[in-house]
C-alpha cells in the first residue's frame, strides 16, 4: 500500500482570483508574461516566488521593461556565460500585477559536470582580473549613460526648421523620435546587460565565505558575517554624504532655521531665496547635485520612484535631520577608520578560532575575496538602478509629453500605463498622425485604457500577494534565491504550512525593541512615518537610508542576508527581522509590537 | 621530593599535583593563583585517603564498609581541621569528591562521585570527607574506572568556601550543542548551582559571541525549583520559584557579559575549551568560578569542520556544485 500525503505547496497560479475591480489586468502586459492555462500542469508543478524584494508593488505596464530587462541578462550570464553548473535562468510571470520568479535548474549529474568544465576556468578569468574588469565595465556603464543623457527627444512643430529639414537634411522628426525611444530602450536594455556582468561572481563569493562560516561556526549571525565583508566607502554611500555635507554648510552659512521638520521644501527653498547666505546655500544645492541626486527615492524598478533631483522631498527631510542631528552635538561622519578596525578584528578572531592553519587560510582568502567584490556589489547599483535608471524613465517622460502634446495622454506620465510595445504602436499611430495631418486613433484609444489601468493598478495595490505558487521544490538550488530573498527550504516549508500569524524571520540586526508599527507599502509612504515608531514593509531600498535614524527597528518581509534593510538596521545599530513573509499582511499600523533582532521573532503585543 | 602533607590549600597548588590532589583541586588552585575569582579552600590529599590503610584489592562494597567504619586516622582529622579553621570561623563549605582520574582532559565522570553542601564545623567536614571516600568504591564510580582503562588510581577531596548563591549555573567556552567554538554558552539557574547540574531544573540559557561580545540568545528556562541555604535548619532546601521569578531571565545583560569575559579568560588560560560551574553571590553579586574543566565532549569529538576547498575559486564551484544547503548560518 502506498501512502497518501496531502500534496505539499502553495496555490496553483492558475487559481489566484482576481481582486474585485481589477479585472482584465492581464492586458496590460505582453503575453509571453502571462500563465497559459495550456502549460497549466507543468507550471503547477514549478515553485513561483513573489519578487517583492525588487517589485513590491504592482507593475504598471511600461515598468514590466525593469523586471524583463533584467531577466534578459541574469539568465544568460548564469546559464550560457558562466555556464553554472546547477542552475539555468530565472523567468518570470505576473499574477494580479505582482511579478512572480521561479529558478530553472540542472538536475542531471552528466550534465552538471560537463557545465562545470566552462564554468571553472571562466569564473577563474573574472577573479583574477577583477580590477580591469571592473574598469572595463565602469566604462562600458559611463559610456551608455552619456548617450542616455544626451539623447534628444524631438518635439513635432507644426513646420519643420529650415536649415535642419533642408540644409541640415535630418530625417524626419516623426521618424527620429521613433527611433530615439528604440534607442533608450536598447540604452536601458544595454546597461541591465551590464548589470550582472559582474554582479553574480560577487553574489557567489558572498555564499561560499557564508556557507564556510555556517559550517564552522554555526551560530555566527549573518549580521557579522556583512560586518565583516562591509565598511569599505562604495559609490552608494556618496548621495547621503552630499546631504550630509549640505547639512553642514546651512549651519556654517547660519540658514539652518528655514529646516524645520515637516516643512515643505519648496517654502524651505523660497525663504532662502531671500537672503545671501540662502542663496549661497542654493548653489551649493545646485553644485552637489550631480550626479548624486540621481539617487532613486525607490530602489530603481519602478517609474514613480523619482530621482531624488525630481522629487527634494526626501533630501530636504534627510538634511533637516542632520541638521537637527548636528545641532544636539552628534557627528555626522561614519566612523570609517574605527568600522574597518572592527572588521578586521572581528575576521581576525573568528580566523584565530578555526582549528588549522588550512580552514585559516580559506577563511582568510574568502573574506580578502568578498572584500575585494564588495564595492563593485554594492556600487553597481548607483549607476544602473539609480542614475540610468532615472534617465531612462526620464526620457520617457519627454516622450509622454509629445503624446500630451498630440491629444494622447493628460499627462506625460501617462505613457507608463503603456507597455514597452504599445509605446511602440503608439508612436507608430503617433507618427503617422503627425506626417498625414490629422489626429491619430490614439487620442480616442488611449485615454480611456489609461484611466482604467489607473483604477486596476489601484484595486491590485490593496491586494495581498502570496509569498509563493506553486510546488514546495525539495532543495533550493539557486545560490541567489537564498542570498538576496532569503529563500530557504526551511523556510518555505513554514510558509507552506501557513504559519499562522506568527512573524518569524531572519535576525538581521540585533537588540529588543517594543514600539508602535507603521505598516509602509511604497516609498509615498514613508515620509508618514514618525521618529520611534517600528517600520514593517514589504522589502527596504537603499534610499531608505534616510528614514533609518528615526525608527526604532524595521522588520520586512522579503530580504535575505545581504539585503539592504539588514546592512542598514546593522549600521544604524537597530534591532532588525528580515524575510518574514508576512509581516505587511498579518501586522497593522498602530499595533504594538516586540521585534527580537536576536531571535528573528516579532510578536504583536496588542492589536 | 614527595609531598607527604595530608591537606594543601588550593593557594598552593597546581597543575602539576593532580595526582596528589585530583583534578579538580589542582584546577581550583591553579585559577586561584591565576588570580581568578575562585572561593578559598583546600584538598585533602590521596596521602590521606592512603592512611586508611585498605588492603589491596578489596571488595568495593567491603571496601565503602571499611571506610564507613573504621575511625579517620588522626593525623589526617587533625589536619583537616586546621585547614577548615584557616577558612574563618564555621563558614559553611562544600566537600566534594576529586578523584585523581576525574576532570582529566578525557575522562570525565562528573557527578559520579558525592558532593556534599553546606556544611559547617570541623566534625562534620571530617565526615563529609569520609563519605567522598567511600563514594570512591560506588558502583557508579567503579565501573566508570572499569570502563576507562588508564585512569589513575586515588582519591582525593575538595573543602571549598560555600558562596551563597542568588543564580548559579554551567557555562561551556563552545556552543555544545552545535560545536561553535566562536561562542560561550551560560545555562543559568536560580540558588546554588547543583540545580542545573544535576537536572533538577530547566535553566534559563544564554549564548555570547566571543568575537562580538553580543548576547546571541537567550532563552527563558522553567525554574521551577531552587536549592538555597537554610540557616535555621543549617543545610540546604529545595523549594517552589515563585511564578513571576520563573519567567523572567534569572542574570541580567551585564552579568551574562560579565559570566561570558570570565569563561573566556580561562579558555585563554588553558588554551582549550572549558566547562565551567560559577555562582553569584548573593550579597554582593561578586561571581565566582566553582569549577573548571576541559570540555570533552565537542574537543574529541565532530567538531564542526567547514569542508575545504583548497582556492577560493575551488570553494565557490563547490557551492554551486553542492547545491545550496539546507540552512545557511543563523537559521534558527
Amino acid at each position: 500500500m502506498t501512502e497518501v500525503h496531502p500534496p505539499v505547496g502553495f496555490a496553483s497560479p492558475f487559481d489566484v482570483p482576481t481582486p474585485e475591480g481589477a479585472e482584465g489586468w492581464e492586458e496590460m502586459y505582453p503575453y509571453y508574461l502571462l500563465f497559459d492555462p495550456a502549460r497549466r500542469e507543468e507550471d503547477d508543478k514549478r515553485f513561483w516566488f513573489y519578487n517583492g524584494m525588487h517589485f513590491p508593488e504592482p507593475m504598471p505596464a511600461f515598468d514590466m521593461i525593469t523586471a524583463e530587462s533584467c531577466y534578459l541578462s541574469i539568465g544568460r550570464y548564469q546559464g550560457r556565460v558562466f555556464s553554472i553548473p546547477t542552475v539555468l535562468g530565472i523567468e518570470h510571470r505576473v499574477v494580479n500585477g505582482y511579478v512572480y520568479i521561479t529558478s530553472n535548474e540542472v538536475t542531471d549529474p552528466a550534465l552538471i559536470e560537463k557545465r562545470l568544465e566552462t564554468f571553472l576556468p571562466r569564473i577563474g578569468f573574472y577573479y583574477e582580473n577583477w580590477d580591469a574588469l571592473v574598469e572595463r565595465w565602469q566604462a562600458e556603464v559611463d559610456k551608455r549613460i552619456a548617450e542616455l543623457g544626451e539623447l534628444d527627444i524631438p518635439r513635432l512643430p507644426e513646420i519643420e526648421d529650415e536649415d535642419e529639414a533642408i540644409h541640415q537634411q535630418k530625417l524626419g522628426p516623426n521618424y527620429r523620435l521613433m527611433a530615439a525611444y528604440d534607442r533608450c530602450l536598447q540604452l536601458y536594455n544595454e546597461l541591465n546587460q551590464l548589470h550582472f556582468e559582474l554582479l553574480l561572481l560577487a553574489y557567489g563569493a558572498y555564499l561560499t565565505l557564508f556557507q564556510f562560516c555556517g559550517q564552522a561556526f554555526p551560530d555566527m549571525g549573518m549580521q557579522t558575517m556583512t560586518q565583516m565583508i562591509g565598511g569599505d566607502d562604495t559609490t552608494m554611500f556618496r548621495p547621503d554624504d552630499e546631504l550630509k555635507a549640505l547639512a553642514r554648510s546651512a549651519i556654517e552659512r547660519g540658514v539652518e532655521s528655514a529646516f524645520v521638520d515637516g516643512r515643505p521644501h519648496d517654502e524651505i527653498e523660497a525663504e532662502l531665496r531671500g537672503t545671501e547666505p540662502g542663496r549661497a546655500w542654493l548653489e551649493d544645492l545646485e553644485s552637489r547635485k550631480h550626479p548624486w541626486f540621481y539617487m532613486s527615492t525607490g530602489d530603481g524598478f519602478y517609474h514613480h520612484h523619482r530621482a531624488w533631483a525630481d522629487d527634494l522631498r526626501l533630501p530636504f527631510a534627510a538634511i533637516t535631520g542632520y541638521i537637527a542631528h548636528l545641532g544636539h552635538g552628534g557627528e555626522l561622519e561614519r566612523p570609517q577608520q574605527q568600522i574597518l578596525a572592527e572588521r578586521e578584528r572581528i575576521a581576525r578572531e573568528y580566523s584565530e578560532l578555526l582549528s588549522s592553519d588550512e580552514e585559516r587560510a580559506q577563511f582568510e582568502q574568502m573574506v580578502g575575496l568578498c572584500r575585494h567584490v564588495f564595492p563593485h556589489a554594492e556600487g553597481h547599483k548607483f549607476f544602473i538602478e539609480h542614475w540610468g535608471t532615472a534617465l531612462f524613465f526620464n526620457k520617457m517622460r519627454e516622450i509622454g509629453s509629445v503624446f500630451v502634446d498630440e491629444g494622447f495622454f493628460e499627462s506625460a506620465d501617462d505613457i507608463f500605463h503603456l507597455n514597452i510595445h504599445e509605446v511602440h504602436e503608439a508612436l507608430s499611430d503617433l507618427a503617422l498622425a503627425w506626417s498625414g495631418g490629422a489626429a491619430g486613433r490614439g487620442t480616442v484609444y488611449w485615454p480611456p485604457k489609461v484611466a482604467r489601468r489607473k483604477e486596476i493598478l489601484a484595486k491590485l495595490g490593496e491586494w495581498t500577494p502570496p509569498a509563493a505558487l506553486g510546488s514546495v521544490p525539495e532543495v533550493i538550488n539557486d545560490p541567489t534565491m537564498q542570498l538576496l530573498w532569503g529563500v530557504t527550504s526551511e523556510r518555505l516549508r513554514a510558509w507552506a504550512s501557513g504559519g499562522g500569524d506568527d512573524v518569524n524571520g531572519y535576525a538581521a540586526s540585533p537588540g529588543v525593541v517594543e514600539g508602535v508599527a507603521h505598516v509602509v507599502r511604497t516609498i509615498d509612504e514613508i515620509g508618514d512615518v514618525k521618529a520611534g515608531e517600528v517600520l514593517v514593509c514589504s522589502v527596504t531600498a537603499p534610499s531608505w537610508g534616510p528614514v533609518f535614524p528615526k525608527i526604532a527597528a524595521a522588520v520586512s518581509d522579503i530580504g535575505g542576508m545581504m539585503s539592504h534593510a539588514a546592512i542598514v538596521a546593522r549600521e544604524y545599530g537597530l534591532p532588525a527581522v528580515v524575510g518574514t513573509g508576512n509581516a505587511t499582511s498579518v501586522i497593522k499600523t498602530g499595533d504594538r509590537v516586540r521585534v527580537d533582532g536576536n531571535t528573528g521573532i516579532v510578536t504583536i503585543l496588542d492589536g | 621530593m614527595t609531598d607527604a602533607r595530608c591537606t594543601i590549600p588550593f593557594d598552593e597548588l597546581g597543575l602539576d599535583q593532580i595526582e596528589l590532589v585530583g583534578g579538580k583541586s589542582a584546577h581550583l588552585g591553579d585559577l586561584r593563583r591565576a588570580g581568578f575569582p575562585v572561593p578559598p579552600g583546600f584538598a585533602v590529599t590521596t596521602r590521606a585517603f592512603d592512611q586508611i590503610g585498605l588492603p589491596p584489592d578489596l571488595a568495593p562494597r567491603e571496601a565503602r564498609r571499611l571506610i564507613q567504619t573504621r575511625p579517620v586516622p588522626a593525623a589526617v582529622e587533625e589536619s583537616i581541621a586546621a585547614a577548615y579553621a584557616r577558612l574563618g570561623d564555621d563558614l559553611p563549605v562544600a566537600v566534594r569528591s576529586s578523584a585523581v582520574a576525574e576532570d582529566g582532559a578525557e575522562a570525565s565522570f562528573a557527578g559520579v562521585q558525592d558532593t556534599y553542601l553546606w556544611i559547617r564545623g570541623a566534625e562534620a567536614a571530617v565526615d563529609a570527607v569520609r563519605r567522598c571516600w567511600a563514594s570512591y568504591f560506588n558502583d557508579e564510580a567503579v565501573a566508570y574506572r572499569a570502563n576507562h582503562a588508564g585512569t589513575a588510581p586515588g582519591m582525593s577531596v575538595a573543602v571549598q568556601l560555600m558562596v551563597d548563591a542568588r543564580v548559579a549555573g554551567v557555562m561551556f567556552t563552545i556552543n555544545p550543542v552545535s560545536g561553535d567554538p566562536s561562542c560561550i554558552a551560560i545555562d543559568a539557574s536560580y540558588g546554588l548551582g547543583i540545580t542545573v547540574v544535576s537536572g533538577d531544573v530547566t535553566p534559563d540559557s544564554f549564548l555570547v559571541s566571543k568575537v562580538t561580545r553580543e548576547i546571541t540568545r537567550s532563552v527563558i528556562g522553567e525554574k521551577a525549583v531552587e536549592c538555597v541555604a537554610d540557616s535555621e535548619l543549617g543545610r540546604t532546601i529545595v523549594r517552589d520559584v515563585e511564578q513571576d521569578r520563573r519567567e523572567r531571565l534569572s542574570l541580567e545583560p551585564d552579568e551574562v557579559l560579565r559570566l561570558a569575559e570570565l569563561a573566556r579568560a580561562v579558555e585563554r588560560h588553558y588554551g582549550r575549551a572549558q566547562d565551567l560551574e560559577w555562582a553569584i553571590d548573593r550579597r554582593n553579586d561578586e561571581l565566582f568560578l566553582l569549577q573548571s574543566r576541559a570540555e570533552t565532549v565537542w574537543s574529541q569529538k565532530r567538531k564542526p569542520r567547514p569542508a575545504i576547498a583548497g582556492s577560493p575559486l575551488a570553494a565557490i564551484a563547490a557551492t554551486y556544485m553542492g547545491h545550496v544547503r539546507s540552512t545557511g548560518p543563523n537559521e534558527r
